[in-house]
């Protein structure tokens, strides 16, 4: 476990910074629920009155004046977004960064398989995702706390596990296509989360677009759809586990014989 | 047995030409030249023989061990120094010595201790203080800090002052006497000639010759120097003339008696003949080849 214990000690600043900021955003919109939830009532009826732009953040589905609506929303918005991007930059990078500093070579050079090099990585990439989300769980724990609500543990439960697997999954499609794009490509990572993101606005906007809820992550993530049914969408997540698989093995088979120049 | 062998050894990226058809053979504890020009295909055999990158065609054996299906027992044996020494730049010098240790899964601070020392290298800086002098003696420790039997060395002396590149070259000599192949690439010949006992020549992605440096040494070539005419006469054999005021220099490849015969009827002030360097032989083969 060299490789994946060096990983960790690389990544270690990047990952603090990550989690500091979404931990932290998170908290402060749950500590500043019982100012917002007063004014709550009259805004809850806005919110959920404007049309498709409420439809596209799953905002006519849910009680804005509650807290796990309200939660579910503000959740989805930071580490929805904040986790994907992270997840994404993690999964492309780690492969293709050791061909962008040079440092493939030295990587190589020593005796240890390419597959070990792969496994150990996307461990690394897993271990900092779980450890991201168990810190978020945790200051979200302590901010509910701290303002006296008592949510929905099974629900909230069920919302972090959804974001979890967001996270892995988009994770393992970029680990998987960072196998294959040069040592400029680490911005696509980037993108593709920015797209997951949109391509479920765009499903939530239009009847027609619906069918892109299979494609990107954000579709099993739904806040609204968790929380009011009380379970992750099965055929969505379904999908998403098959592009997870698709990803690692695409990684194991072409990194595995990949070219490095 | 030998440390390295390569059969009708084939590159191509794409289209674009890498090695055509190397054929090396480099016995064990030899210190072996691997001579070219920038974009000849020195790192691309070096990168093949690694695993960096997978043969088009052809085989390779290191220590009759196919390179592809034994690769990681292979390394275990084998110190490389890539051209360029990249490392983890947030890393401190002695971090990275540790990791490439802890890769290869053995302990080797005493003699990364001792390479340290004798390199002036200090492990306590951080890899991006570091110059491009010192980042190659990084390479150098964790090429051969776990005592290889043979060192791939891709130019390995490119940054490296000239004490530095007295010292390396004594380290790897110890080495070499202690058993350990030495396998080198270099464009600067002068060295190759001084360290090695065999070279080879690429040119183009193709080995032009391989042989022992004396070999290469001894062709019939003789580089002749003339003072006291501005013209030489007809003579069989001439290559590469230069007349500069009263001095002519040539390359001669044909018969000595004929040679003498014509020098003794000019109004000579001063004759060389001497051996000429592999730098001229180098030449020669490029020129060989051009005129093909």
């Amino acid at each position: 476990m060299v490789v994946l214990r060096h990983e960790l000690r690389q990544e270690k600043k990047v990952l603090a910074i990550w989690t500091a900021v979404i931990a932290f955003m998170l908290g402060l919109c749950i500590l500043i629920y019982p100012e917002m939830k007063s004014q709550m009532s009259e805004i809850s009826g806005m919110f959920a009155d404007m049309g498709s732009f409420s439809a596209a953040f799953g905002m006519d589905r849910i009680n804005f004046g509650e807290f796990s609506g309200y939660f579910s929303v503000e959740c989805g918005n930071i580490l929805g977004l904040g986790g994907a991007f992270f997840a994404a930059l993690c999964g492309i990078s780690s492969l293709v960064k050791e061909e962008k500093e040079g440092t493939a070579e030295f990587l190589l050079s020593h005796p240890v398989s390419r597959r070990k090099i792969i496994g150990e990585k996307l461990l690394a990439v897993l271990l900092q995702i779980v450890i991201l989300n168990a810190a978020v769980v945790g200051v979200t724990a302590l901010s509910v706390a701290v303002i006296g609500e008592t949510p929905d543990t099974k629900a909230f439960a069920l919302l972090f596990l959804a974001y979890l697997m967001l996270q892995i999954e988009t994770a393992a499609i970029c680990f998987g296509l960072s196998a294959f794009i040069g040592r400029e490509g680490i911005g696509i990572g980037l993108g593709l989360a920015a797209l997951f993101y949109f391509m479920n606005i765009i499903a939530n906007l239009t009847e027609e677009a619906r069918f892109l809820k299979y494609i990107t992550p954000f579709g099993y993530t739904e806040g609204a759809d968790i929380i009011a049914d009380g379970r992750i969408e099965g055929k969505y997540l379904a999908v998403g586990l098959v592009l997870m698989a698709a990803g690692i093995i695409a990684a194991f088979y072409r990194y595995g014989k990949k070219d490095i120049v | 047995m030998n440390a390295i062998q390569t059969e009708s050894l084939t590159k191509y990226y794409g289209k674009s030409r890498g090695i055509i058809d190397v054929n090396l053979t480099v016995p064990e504890g030899d210190f072996f030249g691997f001579i070219g020009p920038n974009g000849a295909g020195k790192s691309t055999t070096i990168r093949t023989l690694l695993g960096f990158i997978s043969p088009t065609k052809g085989k390779a054996e290191i220590f009759g061990k196919d390179i592809r299906s034994k690769k990681v027992e292979i390394l275990s044996r084998v110190g490389y120094m890539p051209s360029e020494a990249a490392f983890y730049h947030n890393m401190k010098v002695r971090e990275v010595i540790r990791y490439s240790a802890a890769l290869r899964g053995i302990d080797c601070d005493q003699e990364a201790k001792r390479l340290c020392s004798r390199l002036e290298l200090d492990t306590e800086k951080k890899i991006s203080e570091l110059s491009l002098g010192n980042r190659k003696k990084v390479s150098i420790v964790c090429a051969l800090q776990h005592e290889p039997t043979l060192c791939i060395l891709d130019e390995p002396t490119s940054g490296l002052d000239p004490l530095m590149q007295r010292e390396f070259y004594t380290i790897l000599e110890e080495f070499n006497e202690k058993g350990t192949t030495i396998f080198l690439s270099s464009h600067v010949l002068s060295e190759v000639q001084r360290h090695c006992k065999h070279a080879a020549v690429i040119r183009d992605g193709q080995i032009l010759v391989s042989d022992s440096i004396d070999n290469l040494g001894q062709s019939h070539t003789k580089r002749v120097a003339l003072r006291g005419i501005d013209t030489l006469p007809q003579l069989e054999g001439v290559r590469n003339l230069e007349q500069n005021g009263d001095a002519v220099n040539f390359l001669y490849g044909g018969r000595l008696d004929e040679l003498l015969k014509t020098l003794s009827g000019l109004p000579l002030t001063d004759v060389n003949i001497t051996e000429p360097d592999l730098e001229e032989i180098f030449i020669h083969y490029y020129s060989k080849e051009e005129e093909r």
